[in-house]
Parts: C-alpha cells; sequence; structure tokens
C-alpha cells in the first residue's frame, strides 16, 4: 500500500468550548489538526470536526456570525467528511428542544432533553450499546464499552438507520450516529480512555480509506434545511 | 447504565505533586502529569488536581500542570483550587481542563457560578463544599472555608441546593471531619447532600479502604468516590478499589490490563 499523507481535520473553532484535548487526541493517532474559525480554514480538510459543550441557539449563533455554515454546508456537499463530537453531533439535526435553535439540518430529527434521567447532567462513564457493531467506527470496540458523557441534551434521529450505538441513562438514546460523511459522537471520545482513543483512530482511518460518493443524498438534506 | 467513578485527588503546589506517592520507578515522582497518566493507566476515571499553591506568584503553575497533563491523559480532568473569577476559569478550561471546581469564591458570592455556568455551561462548573458537624445543631453540618479554617454558618445541605441551582453541574462533597482520618466517608452527610440535589455528587474526606468506596457508593448513593492517601501510599491501587466495588454489584468501568 502506498505511503498515505496524513488525514487532514479542520476543528472547528466557534467559542464552544476548548479545543485542547480533541486535538491533543488527534495529534496522538497521528492526524494533522488546523484550527478554522472561518471558512479559509476549512478549505483543504478531509473532516470538519466540529467539538463543543453548551446550548444550541449560542453555537449555531457563532457558526453564523463567523461565517461558518454555509461553508460547512457546502463542503459537506462536496464529499468532505463532518465529525460532531458533543454538541457538533447536536448541530447536526434540525432543531433544538432545548432553545428552539435551527441548526444544521444535515440529519433529519431533533435534539431534546434525555428521558426519565435519574440525575442531569448525565456526567460520567456509561456503556456503548452497540445497534451496529460492524459499522467500521466501532469494529474496534466492545459491546457495552465505557465512554465519558457530559450533557443534558440527545439526538433524537427521524431515521433509526442513522444510530450506531446508544446509551441508557433512565431513557435510552442515541449515542454515536453515523450516515453518509456525517459521524456523531454525543460521548466526549476524547475522553473516554484507550477505547476512546481507538474509536477516533477508526474514525480517522475510515476518513483515509474515504469509501466514494455519498455527496447527492447530503446535499439534498442540506438543501431542505436551507429553505 | 452509568458506571459510578472512581476519581484519585493530587495535591499540587507550585507545579509540584505535594502528598507522599507511592509509584518508585517514576523518573520523577513529583511530576503531576507522570502521575495523573500513571493513575488514568490504571483505570482512574478522572483525575483531580487541587491546587494548594500558597503564594499568588505560585498561581499560574497549574495552567502548566493541566497543559502537560492533557497532551497525555484522555480522561477527565478536574481542576480545584483558587479559582475565583470567570476569567480565571476561562484560563483552567482552555489549559485543557474539563471541569473546575469553585468553594470559597462561590460562597463569598454565589452569582460566580451563574455566570461561570452561563459562560461555559454548568457542565463544567463543580461546586466544591467543605462541611462538618454543626456543634449547634446536631445531624446538621455546616460549610467551611478556606481549606476548613473558617466557619460561614451556611447549612451544607442547604448550600448545596443552591449551588446547584444557581450553575453548578456537580457537587464535590468533602467531610472535613473525616479527612485525613482514613476512617470512611460521613454517609448521613452524602445522603443528605445526594437527596437534596439533582445533580451528581462526588463523595470525598475519610477514604481508608476499598468497602469505605462500596459504602460511599452503595449506601451514600454517591455518583463518585474522591481520594488521595489511600492511593498516593500505595496500601491500594484503583484497580483494586475497583475490583471491590464491582464485587460488590456497584456498576464501575474496569480497565483490561491495569495493575
Amino acid at each position: 500500500m502506498a505511503e498515505a499523507r496524513p488525514v487532514r481535520l479542520a476543528v472547528v473553532d466557534y467559542g464552544a468550548g476548548n479545543l485542547v484535548s480533541i486535538r491533543n487526541a488527534l495529534t496522538l493517532i497521528g492526524a494533522e489538526t488546523v484550527v478554522a474559525r472561518g471558512a479559509a480554514g476549512l478549505v483543504g480538510a478531509d473532516a470538519i470536526v466540529v467539538p463543543g459543550v453548551g446550548a444550541s441557539a449560542p453555537a449555531m449563533n457563532r457558526l453564523r456570525r463567523q461565517g461558518l455554515v454555509e461553508p460547512i454546508w457546502a463542503a459537506v456537499a462536496a464529499g468532505t467528511w463532518y465529525v460532531g463530537i458533543c454538541l457538533g453531533l447536536q448541530l447536526l439535526f434540525e432543531r433544538s428542544d432545548e432553545d428552539g435553535a435551527r441548526m444544521l439540518g444535515l440529519l433529519r430529527g431533533s435534539v431534546s432533553r434525555i428521558p426519565d434521567a435519574p440525575r442531569l447532567p448525565h456526567i460520567g462513564w456509561n456503556q456503548l450499546e452497540l445497534v451496529k457493531p460492524r459499522h467500521p467506527v466501532v469494529a474496534g470496540i466492545a459491546d457495552g464499552s465505557p465512554a465519558y458523557f457530559v450533557h443534558s441534551y440527545v439526538p433524537v434521529p427521524e431515521d433509526p438507520d442513522v444510530v450506531v450505538a446508544r446509551t441508557e441513562h433512565g431513557g435510552t438514546f442515541a449515542s454515536l450516529v453515523a450516515h453518509d460523511r456525517l459521524i456523531g459522537f454525543q460521548f466526549h471520545p476524547e475522553r473516554s480512555g484507550r477505547d476512546g482513543l481507538r474509536l477516533l483512530s477508526d474514525t480517522v482511518g475510515l476518513i483515509a480509506a474515504g469509501p466514494p460518493g455519498v455527496s447527492a443524498s447530503v446535499a439534498g438534506h442540506t438543501a431542505d434545511a436551507r429553505v | 447504565m452509568l458506571l459510578r467513578r472512581v476519581i484519585p485527588c493530587l495535591d499540587v503546589a507550585d507545579g509540584r505533586v505535594v502528598k507522599g506517592v507511592r509509584f518508585v520507578d517514576l523518573t520523577d515522582e513529583g511530576d503531576p502529569p507522570e502521575l495523573a497518566a500513571r493513575y488514568a493507566a490504571e483505570g482512574a476515571d478522572e483525575i483531580c488536581f487541587l491546587d494548594i499553591t500558597a503564594a499568588p506568584e505560585g498561581r499560574g503553575t497549574i495552567l502548566d500542570v493541566v497543559e502537560r497533563t492533557a497532551r497525555r491523559v484522555f480522561v477527565p480532568i478536574t481542576v480545584g483550587g483558587g479559582v475565583r473569577t470567570p476569567a480565571e476559569m476561562r484560563d483552567v478550561l482552555r489549559a485543557g481542563a474539563d471541569k473546575v471546581a469553585v468553594n470559597t469564591a462561590a460562597v463569598r458570592d454565589p452569582e460566580l457560578l451563574k455566570r461561570c455556568a452561563t459562560r461555559f455551561g454548568r457542565q463544567c462548573v463543580v461546586i466544591s463544599i467543605d462541611a462538618r458537624s454543626d456543634p449547634a445543631r446536631p445531624g446538621a453540618w455546616e460549610v467551611v472555608v478556606q481549606g476548613g479554617r473558617t466557619p460561614t454558618g451556611l447549612d451544607a445541605v442547604a448550600w448545596a441546593q443552591r449551588a446547584s441551582r444557581m450553575g453548578a453541574g456537580e457537587v464535590l462533597l468533602t467531610s472535613i471531619d473525616r479527612d485525613g482520618t482514613q476512617s470512611g466517608f460521613d454517609l448521613e452527610l452524602l445522603r443528605a447532600v445526594v437527596a437534596a440535589v439533582d445533580v451528581p455528587v462526588v463523595a470525598s474526606g475519610g477514604a481508608g479502604t476499598p468497602e469505605d468506596m462500596v459504602a460511599a457508593l452503595a449506601e451514600g448513593n454517591a455518583d463518585a468516590v474522591l481520594a488521595a492517601s489511600i492511593f498516593h501510599r500505595g496500601i491500594h491501587s484503583i484497580a483494586s478499589v475497583k475490583a471491590a466495588i464491582a464485587a460488590a454489584g456497584v456498576p464501575v468501568r474496569i480497565v483490561d490490563g491495569a495493575a
């Protein structure tokens, strides 16, 4: 196999939490990261990594203010991967029940509070029940592997087929979603020890392998979301 | 199912770990990142640094400690000690901490919790409460500040409730009566606070044996247990404590191959 160049990841800095841990983790597994504060930062990236903690509406406002929303849509439509972590995953969906925010709309569904949770925020290590154990992102970890969560809201995808793993905290929710070139972790792989690093490294491996053309269906979602 | 956490706490002064530690083959046994990495490899679910730097000019050293730790430790990092403003919290978070614990400053100005939670999200705001039995009110506990030296007259349970409503996403509860005694956690205090708040509670102060940890989780209903000397002195490893917790039927993260 030819020597591959390192995967280039644009880590989006939009003021919603720090980027230190995720950049440290991605660097450790051999990926090349650049920090993107505006559209120019996305150019040439194999994947856009959107981390973040907090509420959706202020986060979307900051993405808009930094002129990132349309460039993210365009990049995804052109085949760039999107890796969302925690809030970055939630932003993939259409709207949030938390504050009514209208989000990126790259996946159908909403974001709402964890149903029947005994305690919120949901802080700590919880288990990933692998709904799709053969998905390349999770192929390297065991069913029931622990991951570190810090959040109160969760994605509610309209299409159950995007759910790769789910987790129980009172109610059960989608903790890892993937569709075409969109991947989202509700937990923090960069804070989930060895299993978390494995998830990130398999994600980067998947991006490096770059399975063919999926941009058309993603573009369809994007176009709808703009209406 | 949410797993219970075991958190080693490292006291750091002027950038160095100050309490005795057991790892004898370390190149530099007082270096916080080195120790944190060891604990993480053993299965620590989180690392807590308590900055006890006395002189104001030594304060910046904790940022360097956090930065160096975050480069090699991939479990959450919580930092407590000396944070008084949202700007100071921002600096600690930017260095790579996941959560910041505030104590004395929040007692003086509870609005600080709200300001920090609004700015950074409540998930990274921890209210650290030092509590001791109130001699004037049997069965009640009083909040003490400045490292346990100064009484405040505040009821610990009421303060935990108020602080969590103001914006703290977690309570780090230390029994000053038990701290350093290794005679077990104050389970009554723990149960009272857990029942009063709807955010996770970390039990601290008094851990002497793995059984104490099990009791704090199973009987005290704590979400996590934090300890220092039990781990540092090498009497018990993180892995052996977690094995005891698992054996008691309490769900905990077991790390394969941990010593």
